[in-house]
């Protein structure tokens, strides 16, 4: 059963993203990517780690898709500036994928219902996993944060760049 | 298989009173802001209907169900349709993992009062808490009106910056109590409130639910005297209702976690659990109320200033305070 609902979600994903990157619409392929990324976390919970799924939500989709969302509002792109596709594939693929995962979440907990209430014994929780990361994989954590950390400063250093010039050729 | 029955009709069951109180609750908290703003400017509020305009929020529900349904030309349609749901749908979530009263002996079985402890209670409130901007969004571009769109993007470059300073303020308080779900928080302040052990953590939170709530002081996305209403500028009837709702739903769910975090939850003399926390969410409700009618609003600059430069430095120096005291405590 699980097996089965693990490649029904990778079908789901895989659309997902291909919706994603052949969508005109910048705001349409940022919500098939969150249906994507919707389906993942639902692969996550299946493998064990309902606490992978969880940051899945949190991070790319509470966060890093609403970064992109925001771009694409600076942009200023009116619905209708860009090009549309016709009529029902509009709306058919979203709510076929939508539908899809949804039932895929509901199938999960019927056949387990105890992960309703308590999370199943097998999965690892969030005090396993925080020893995990900050114990035996500690090094690791800290060369990807040192990473991230010159990337923000790297990103930073190219957007102050930017105004300064406009600001000189402005004044000339 | 009578089990897994008899646990879904619970859950169910709970789903269902949840939804008709919380509902209900927002209806009223319209009524409740309306009378008490209403007060603090000394006229009298809604009085013409029932005693004290008791029915005011039927006859404000009958108005809008009745009302045109308008969709505007060259709007994106099906997102504008669905992005008002998004926005109440989401605020009913987070109220899945809040514990408002101690488990209950029935039947010889331990009912927990609350729909589902998860382990990652808190994570799942953070999570869904994020979610709750799409709707906003979504509904604020798919208008294509000028309006809209600056509403919207007010309201992410807002509830994107609050998140980071609500999150971190919260890192303590799992610090103290050892655990992510929200039962065992309440369970760790037995003896004094969170509010007395991270006096800090608590006002980055409130300040941090304010903005993550829209409401004035920071009500920048829906500034009705900048940007006519912001991001629901284009829209009527029962879908500009449901976004109303959704920020009074809003409202109550964060009053929950404030109290759940911070004020103890279930835990007070006297009288039982669920009056309690019921009385500690209506008051912190009443703070909002009250705040609308003291406030001015802030400038956007000073909004993303706060954010950024004193609440996110101030949580980080806190959390680093808490976990070196609780580490020296330790050893």
């Amino acid at each position: 059963m699980a097996s089965i609902l693990f490649y029904i979600l990778g079908f789901v994903m895989l659309a997902a993203t291909l919706l994603c990157v052949t969508c005109r619409n910048p705001v349409h392929a940022v919500i098939y990517l969150v249906k994507g990324f919707f389906a993942l976390a639902l692969m996550f919970y299946l493998l064990g780690a309902p606490l992978i799924a969880a940051w899945e939500v949190i991070v790319y989709v509470g966060a890093i898709m609403v970064l992109f969302l925001f771009i694409i509002m600076v942009l200023e792109l009116a619905p209708r500036e860009q090009p549309q596709e016709p009529g029902w594939q509009r709306w058919v693929p979203g709510l076929l994928l939508a539908a899809s995962i949804m039932i895929c979440t509901l199938l999960i907990i019927f056949q387990d219902p105890s992960a309703a209430s308590h999370g199943p014994n097998h999965f690892v929780g969030p005090r396993e996993f925080g020893e995990a990361l900050f114990g035996k994989y500690a090094l690791a954590v800290e060369v990807v944060s040192f990473q991230l950390l010159f990337a923000a400063v790297g990103a930073y250093y190219l957007g102050r760049y930017q105004p300064r010039r406009r600001n000189e050729e402005d004044q000339t | 298989m009578s089990d897994l029955l008899l646990n879904l009709a619970l859950i169910l069951v709970k789903l269902g009173l949840i939804f008709a109180v919380i509902l209900s609750m927002a209806a009223y908290l319209v009524l409740a802001e309306r009378k008490i703003l209403g007060r603090m400017q000394l006229r009298h509020g809604p009085n013409r209907l029932g005693p004290f305009g008791l029915i005011q929020p039927v006859a404000d529900v009958i108005k809008l169900i009745t009302k045109e349904d308008f969709v505007p030309d060259q709007s994106d349609k099906w997102l504008f349709l669905f992005a008002p749901g998004l926005t109440a749908l989401t605020a009913l979530l987070s109220f899945v993992v809040v514990p408002f009263s101690p488990p209950l002996a029935i039947f010889g079985r331990e009912l927990p009062m609350v729909v589902c402890d998860l382990n990652i209670g808190l994570l799942y409130f953070l999570g869904i808490s994020s979610l709750g901007v799409y709707g906003v969004v979504i509904g604020g571009w798919a208008s294509n009106s000028k309006y809209s769109l600056l509403g919207a993007i007010r309201s992410l470059g807002q509830l994107l910056s609050y998140e980071l300073s609500m999150g971190l303020a919260l890192i303590p308080v799992v610090l103290t109590a050892k655990s992510f779900s929200l039962t065992d928080i309440v369970m760790s302040q037995a003896d004094w409130p969170n509010l007395v052990r991270h006096p800090l953590a608590f006002l980055i939170f409130l300040v941090s639910i304010a903005a993550e709530s829209k409401r004035t002081p920071f009500d920048m996305p829906e500034a009705e005297n900048e940007i006519v209403g912001g991001f629901h500028t284009e829209y009527s009837g029962m879908r500009f209702g449901l976004f109303f709702v959704g920020e009074y739903i809003n409202l109550v769910i964060l009053g929950s976690m404030l109290t759940v975090l911070f004020l103890g939850g279930w835990h007070g003399p006297l009288l039982p659990p669920i009056v309690w926390f019921s009385l500690k969410v209506l008051f912190v409700a009443f703070c909002f109320i009250w705040a609308r009618g003291t406030m001015p609003r802030l400038r956007y600059d000073q909004l993303m200033h706060l954010g950024w430069k004193v609440l996110i430095p101030l949580a980080l120096l806190n959390l680093l305070v808490t976990a070196a005291v609780l580490l020296a405590l330790k050893g």
